[in-house]
């Protein structure tokens, strides 16, 4: 998939259908079709037109020999099939063109149902999408047990599974299984299961080991031909419990999309229908949900973010030249907090090399060291770590209570108190004790790194490393470059952020950096509403249509109401007219809350503690649902375009990688930037678009 | 402290079809280590009387121990068969007779009380490793004469052959050929070769997977006419042949090998038990004699002559160099009781796997022929040398079957 500036003409990348004759050593002739793109496993077998006439010919032709008994499909090696050429979707203009994308689909695959000659799938390794369907189209199915993948990812990036896999699924395995496998999974990390927990969940009839998977699946495929084995597969209950599992469904995308995102709500229904429909009434509700999704700027979206956080996140637009970066052999962390202690065993576990942490007492520094070595043996616990990998991790994380431990370190990251000139003297006591190549990295969240580095003999070896909390979940580095910061240390950072299996995004050094600027901005016009009398749940709601993962008031709980106040105030100092500072959220850290709401049973409810500390508002008539929503949106689109203006990332495309990696924003909306777009948002606000037309929608 | 020898027998043995090496052979674009992986998962499917975790070594011999066929073959094709880490393996080389030393190899180690069971085998992929491959021979071999220059090429040692025992004639050869096709045929046609075979999906690029379940190599029809025009390459106007030598070829065999004790103890089968075992050295431009003296010693080691053998398998390496062994034994070019399915000529011979074969061919006519006692295999190997082992039929009943 190509996400931005001019798409190239769309080039299918053809996977051959390759038939060869097998003569079974007990009987019987099986026509062997391989599905083969010429590639290797990096590059999997997909399906576009030309792909899908071969095998249509392939499968037809072999359907017409007298001398044949049985068809069989597999993959090249490792890779069975992941499903439809997406490249081509952008291509997709008329509703005519999304229908025959879905038809030839049901057509080419339904060959292999309606065959005469028994059909066997023999899925030899990852099976996504098509891929999938096509096997389920298949009369019977073997699986390799070493497949590490096989799923229907379809609503994960917006689409459904609509070649047949809505209607086939759940009538070979029941609702229940098919709303986990098509919906729940998608939805939940884009998660899918190995080859032998398809085979378990009765998607496969028959289980080999990898050694020796295709013989012994051609061998189980010959006594399926001649009766000596025969394939019992239980009913699929279709009885109240498809409706609760259709429930249990649309409860898992309320929560997850909040009916923001359309492609999970029309799985559900055809997985509704499938109880009763007829095949061809299921397969030809598939064809026109598929043209409507085609057709959405949602699945746009979805492909564009997907596009970014495959590709653009692991080659950071401006990075410096990887083969200027250092080894890193030893890290420091100063602090030993609950952020130091996660960056600690990040580090430890990822990079592998000794981490010392630091702080300004023996107790502080045992609690932080502890912390990281009971987080080991939690893993260690869970199975997550072998005896020894858990042995060498606790024998990495040690602690000093002075920086001469950091002499030798080749990477010092500090994470102290939010404070510059405390993070500028931390500098200066380490520039005393450091080798010259050793990198000093700042995990601030909000702080001027050139101002942080202004003081220091070598203020080139400084630079931000922003990390996300919870660290061990979200992907997002953002990788701060100061004023003065040197390629050979940008290109360490980068190597580092990589390593540690984060994405990284390069940004320059502005307040609050992407992610918190904008947060910060657009959480700051739900609090002025608030400030001004909506009332808290109103306000909240406001931005539900977005469906974001969390409403804004709820997140300002998880952040910490001190850690929101302290960024914000940062954002202040920069730009006072854009980030005021709310009276009401000062009260609410003076008070100690942690968050405006408590949860109970049912969830959250205003705490009355808080609605006693703000006062009431003075006159005027407070925003409502939909003000409150325009306002913050329209904050979004006026900041985002002053990131781009003030040269903070290098393209829209890097604001909309930060929000979905570092804050969670959903596919649907291409991160924010295509959904300012496609709203007509950005034109108001900005008086243009952050993306040409085509690139994250339809139009 | 005494230590009686164990009785070691031959419990199963299988193979991969054999395919013609080359870019257009049935393994072209299919690994070494994976036909050995095939050959192991199948005996122990074929035997689940045998815990994996009882199998004591894995032997796997291969001439060329590089790319596919490297990394100690032995070991790194158990871990591939899914056989448990405690499983130890290695790789062996004695050319032609590998898979035959890695028998004779573990089977002392059987007999002495190392091992209760052991997996021996071979593979060569000569597609993938050509005769000759990497070899750097110390010139001195040659510089101070310590071997004729024909003995590094095998085809030249038969043409030497012809030279020393004049009687033996193209004509025979071809006759020999012949008959060697024309029986493995019969037995093919019988189903007699099919059981010891186990299928291999073979992948191509261009025509996708495949599954090979016949050998390739044999040219069934032949006749001592179409032999008649074949060219000599070793020698102008020479006398051996494509036709009347066995092909360059790919393939893998493997067997379990155990304890007669344990075996039973198991309810494995023996199906052929270790009588003697010999190596023997000959002139290395001479290479097609050394069975002789290997079988002379073996015969002698176990207190039998040469009649006391009802069974043959004799690796068809040239047609000349098993009618030397047949003058020298003083038995017919038609014995019937020589390799009775046929040989190497006609079912080809991947170099390092092949003794194998012949015990797997020898334990199947065992089962056939209870009035036989004793066999044999032997086979000649590259830079000289001979070897054979002598077999009992444990089925034997004295009665005619």
């Amino acid at each position: 998939m190509s996400a931005g500036g001019q798409r190239p003409a769309y080039a299918e990348v053809v996977t051959r259908a390759l038939a060869r004759d097998v003569d079974l050593p007990g009987g019987g002739r099986i026509v062997l079709v391989t599905l083969d793109n010429g590639l290797d496993h990096t590059r999997p077998n997909t399906f576009g037109p030309a792909g899908l006439a071969e095998l249509e010919a392939a499968v037809t032709a072999a359907a017409a020999r007298p001398d044949v008994d049985a068809i069989a499909v597999t993959g090249k090696p490792f890779g069975f099939a992941v499903g439809a050429d997406l490249t081509a979707v952008p291509g997709v203009r008329s509703r005519d063109q999304a229908l025959e994308i879905a038809r030839t689909g049901h057509r080419v695959f339904r060959r292999f149902a309606d065959s005469a000659k028994p059909t066997f799938a023999l899925v030899n390794g990852v099976a996504m999408g098509g891929g999938l369907e096509l096997a389920l189209h298949c009369r019977y199915r073997t699986i390799s047990a070493g497949v590490p993948a096989i799923s229907l990812p379809e609503c994960f990036l917006g689409l459904i599974p609509g070649w047949g896999g809505t209607w086939l699924l759940p009538n070979l395995v029941g609702a229940d299984r098919a709303v986990t496998v098509i919906v729940e999974n998608p939805l939940n990390g884009n998660r899918s299961l190995t080859g032998r927990r398809a085979a378990t969940l009765g998607i496969a009839d028959a289980t080999f080991a990898p050694a020796d998977f295709l013989e012994q699946s051609l061998g189980w495929a010959g006594r399926v031909l001649r009766g000596e084995v025969t394939v019992d597969r239980p009913e699929p209950d279709r009885g109240p419990a498809w409706d609760a599992a259709v429930g249990r469904g649309r409860a898992a995308a309320d929560a997850k999309v909040h009916a923001a995102a359309p492609a999970p709500y029309r799985a559900l229904d055809l997985l509704a229908a499938a109880r009763t429909a007829t095949r061809d009434d299921g397969f030809a509700a598939e064809d026109e949900a598929l043209a409507d999704l085609l057709l959405g700027d949602e699945l746009r979206a979805g492909l564009y973010a997907f596009d970014l956080v495959q590709r653009r996140a692991r080659r950071p637009v401006g990075a410096a030249a990887p083969e200027l970066a250092r080894p890193v052999t030893k890290v420091g962390i100063v602090g030993a907090g609950l952020m130091a202690s996660q960056l600690g065993l990040l580090f430890a576990r990822r990079l592998q090399v000794p981490v010392v942490l630091t702080d300004l007492d023996q107790g502080r520094l045992d609690a932080g060291v502890g912390r990281v070595q009971a987080e080991i043996d939690a893993l260690s616990g869970r199975g997550r770590l072998s005896v020894e990998a858990a042995a060498r991790l606790r024998g990495l994380v040690t602690g000093s209570l002075t920086l001469d431990a950091f002499a030798d370190a080749d990477l010092v990251l500090e994470a102290v108190f939010e404070d510059r000139a405390v993070k500028a003297a931390v500098f200066a006591d380490l520039e005393a004790v450091v080798a010259d190549g050793c990198v000093l990295a700042t995990n601030t969240s909000s702080l001027s790194v050139t101002e942080m580095a202004a003081k220091l003999r070598c203020p080139e070896r400084v630079v931000g490393l922003h990390f996300f909390n919870p660290v061990a979940v979200l992907p997002l580095v953002e990788v701060v470059r100061g004023a003065r910061t040197d390629q050979p240390t940008l290109a360490t950072a980068l190597a580092v952020a990589t390593s540690l299996k984060k994405s990284a995004v390069l940004v320059r050094d502005a307040p609050a950096f992407v992610v918190n600027r904008l947060l910060t901005r657009f959480l700051g016009e739900v609090i002025r509403a608030v400030d001004a009398g909506t009332p808290i749940p109103v306000a909240d709601r406001a931005l539900a249509p977005l469906g974001l993962p969390l409403p804004p008031l709820v997140l300002l709980g998880l952040v910490g109401p001190a850690v929101a106040l302290h960024v914000a105030e940062t954002l202040h100092a920069a730009f006072p007219e854009r980030f005021p500072l709310s009276g009401n959220l000062a009260a609410l850290v003076a008070a100690g809350k942690t968050g405006v709401y408590t949860w109970g049973p049912d969830g959250p409810s205003v705490d009355p503690d808080v609605a006693a500390l703000f006062p009431a508002p003075t006159g005027g008539v407070p925003p409502t649902e939909p003000e409150v929503r325009r306002r913050a949106l329209d904050a979004l689109a006026d900041e985002a375009r002053r990131l781009l203006d003030e040269a903070v990332v290098a393209a829209p495309q890097d604001i909309d990688l930060c929000m979905i990696l570092g804050a969670g924003w959903p596919f649907h909306l291409g991160g924010i930037t295509p959904y300012l777009d496609r709203a007509g948002i950005a034109e108001r606000v900005t008086g243009r678009r952050f993306l040409p037309p085509g690139v994250a929608s339809l139009r | 402290m005494p230590r009686p020898a164990r009785d070691v027998v031959f419990v199963d043995g299988v193979r991969t079809p054999f395919g013609k090496a080359g870019p257009r052979g049935l393994y072209a674009e299919t690994r070494a280590d994976e036909l050995v992986v095939k050959v192991i998962r199948e005996l122990l499917r074929r035997n689940p009387g045998l815990p994996p975790e009882r199998v004591d070594e894995v032997a796997v011999a291969a001439t060329t121990q590089t790319g596919d066929q490297g990394l100690t073959i032995g070991r790194t094709a158990a871990l591939l068969a899914g056989l448990p880490h405690r499983v130890p393996g290695f790789a062996i080389d004695r050319m032609c007779a590998g898979a035959m030393t890695a028998v004779t190899t573990v089977a002392s180690g059987i007999a002495v009380g190392a091992y209760d069971v052991a997996i021996a085998g071979g593979v060569e992929h000569m597609g993938h490793h050509p005769m000759g491959e990497g070899v750097d021979p110390n010139p001195r071999l040659l510089a101070e004469k310590l071997v004729d220059p024909a003995a590094m090429v095998m085809g030249a040692t038969a043409e030497n052959l012809h030279d020393r025992y004049p009687a033996i004639t193209r004509e025979r050869c071809d006759r020999f050929a012949a008959a060697s096709q024309a029986k493995l045929a019969a037995a093919y046609a019988d189903g007699r070769v099919q059981p010891d075979v186990v299928p291999v999906a073979v992948r191509s690029a261009e025509r996708g997977f495949g599954l090979a379940t016949v050998d390739e190599p044999p040219r069934p029809g032949t006749t001592t006419a179409t032999l008649a025009g074949l060219p000599t390459p070793f020698r102008p106007h020479g006398r051996v042949t494509a036709g009347n030598s066995a092909g360059l070829n790919d393939g893998a065999t493997g067997c379990i090998v155990a304890a007669e004790e344990v075996a039973a103890e198991l309810g494995l089968p023996a199906r052929m038990r270790l009588v003697s075992f010999a190596f023997a050295g000959v002139e290395p431009e001479m290479m097609g004699e050394g069975p002789i003296p290997s079988t002379e010693r073996a015969l002698r080691t176990a207190g039998l002559g040469i009649d006391d053998l009802g069974l043959f398998e004799l690796n068809e390496a040239f047609a000349v160099q098993v009618l030397t062994f047949l003058d020298h034994f003083g038995l017919a070019d038609d014995d019937p009781r020589v390799n009775p399915d046929g040989g190497a000529i006609a079912l080809g011979h991947p170099l390092a796997c092949s003794g194998v074969r012949l015990m797997t061919s020898l334990a199947r006519h065992f089962a056939g022929h209870p009035e036989v006692r004793y066999g044999l295999t032997a086979m000649c190997v590259g830079i000289g040398m001979g070897g054979s082992v002598i077999w009992e039929n444990p089925g034997y009943t004295g009665a005619a079957g």
